[in-house]
């Protein structure tokens, strides 16, 4: 079966994030001074062929600590969106 | 002594002709060694030096972890073999798990291309032949991911072991504990982020490079 999955790689907490400080900082001249602690990351999405979706969801968490994110300084997070 | 440097190209990387030449300059040896063989040719040390790896896609060396040669450069530096990471070969080190931590975006999210003084920390190791702790060296960076981060164990760990072998005195991009360039355990793999190969003659603005390469024929 194909499911299509995504996966979040976000800036580990306790980790600085230079490019969320630095929107942080540009937010306040649009107005925006109530924004604050701002993360970014990275999506991706991809396909995979798997028996379930529990199948999926451990192949892409394989995928994640050996490739798609750098565990020293990212955290990932795997969602199974569909069949 | 290690008169034969085989110096690695990945698709993206730049640095490796600056890098012949400069060991060349210091009458060493120095042939390109491409990522997709396995083969090491008999070299006596390695350098991965700077560029962009494979596009950086992903992350920086992130994707070059998986070049065949890498197999062969873990088991040469097992071995003791000497290893230097330059700029992108620091991220490549990194990410292939020969050195510890990671090298993110600079603080200010500024492309940094200065020249840079640094500090010998630690001299037991590849680079440090010629070298005291507390010399001083001009070398210049050229660099978007610089900024060194580890966790709070790792760096005590290296303190401890004295692993860090360059700090920046003025530091440009936040690194963690100002580190320029750290090295395993054994002493004989080195990452850094300022390029020694830049800094080979005074046309460039400085010769503070040649030491470190020259220590790198010596070891």
């Amino acid at each position: 079966m194909h499911f299509e999955v995504k996966v979040e790689v976000s800036p580990r907490e306790g980790i600085a994030n230079p490019e969320g400080s630095t929107i942080e900082r540009a937010l306040p001249a649009l107005g925006f001074v109530m924004a604050g602690n701002v993360r970014v990351g990275k999506v991706i999405r991809l396909q995979v062929e798997a028996d379930s979706p529990d199948d999926a969801k451990s192949l892409v968490e394989d995928m994640c600590n050996r490739f798609l994110s750098n565990p020293v300084i990212e955290d990932s997070h795997v969602e199974v969106l569909e069949e | 002594m290690s008169q034969r440097v085989g110096v690695v190209r990945f698709p993206g990387t730049n640095c490796e002709f600056d890098t012949i030449d400069a060991i060349r300059a210091l009458d060493g040896q120095a042939e390109v060694l491409w990522h997709g063989q396995s083969d090491l040719q008999n070299v006596d040390a390695i350098v991965i030096p700077g560029g962009f790896a494979h596009g950086d896609y992903l992350r920086c060396g992130a994707i070059a972890k998986f070049s065949p040669i890498m197999d062969s450069i873990h088991a040469f530096a097992r071995d003791g073999g000497p290893v230097l990471g330059i700029c992108n070969g620091f991220q490549v080190l990194t990410e292939a798990g020969l050195l510890p931590g990671a090298l993110q975006k600079n603080v200010g999210m500024k492309f940094l291309c200065s020249m840079q003084q640094i500090e010998f920390v630690s001299t037991t190791n590849v680079l440090g032949h010629h070298a005291s702790a507390g010399d001083r060296l001009l070398i210049p960076i050229n660099h978007f991911e610089g900024n060194y981060v580890c966790s709070p164990e790792v760096l005590t760990e290296m303190e401890a072991d004295n692993r860090i072998v360059f700090r920046y005195t003025d530091n440009p991009n936040g690194s963690l504990a100002d580190i320029a360039g750290i090295c395993n355990r054994a002493g004989n793999v080195v990452g850094m982020m300022p390029h020694p190969e830049r800094a080979t003659s005074h046309l460039l603005g400085s010769t503070d490079g040649n030491s470190l390469l020259k220590s790198l024929l010596d070891a």
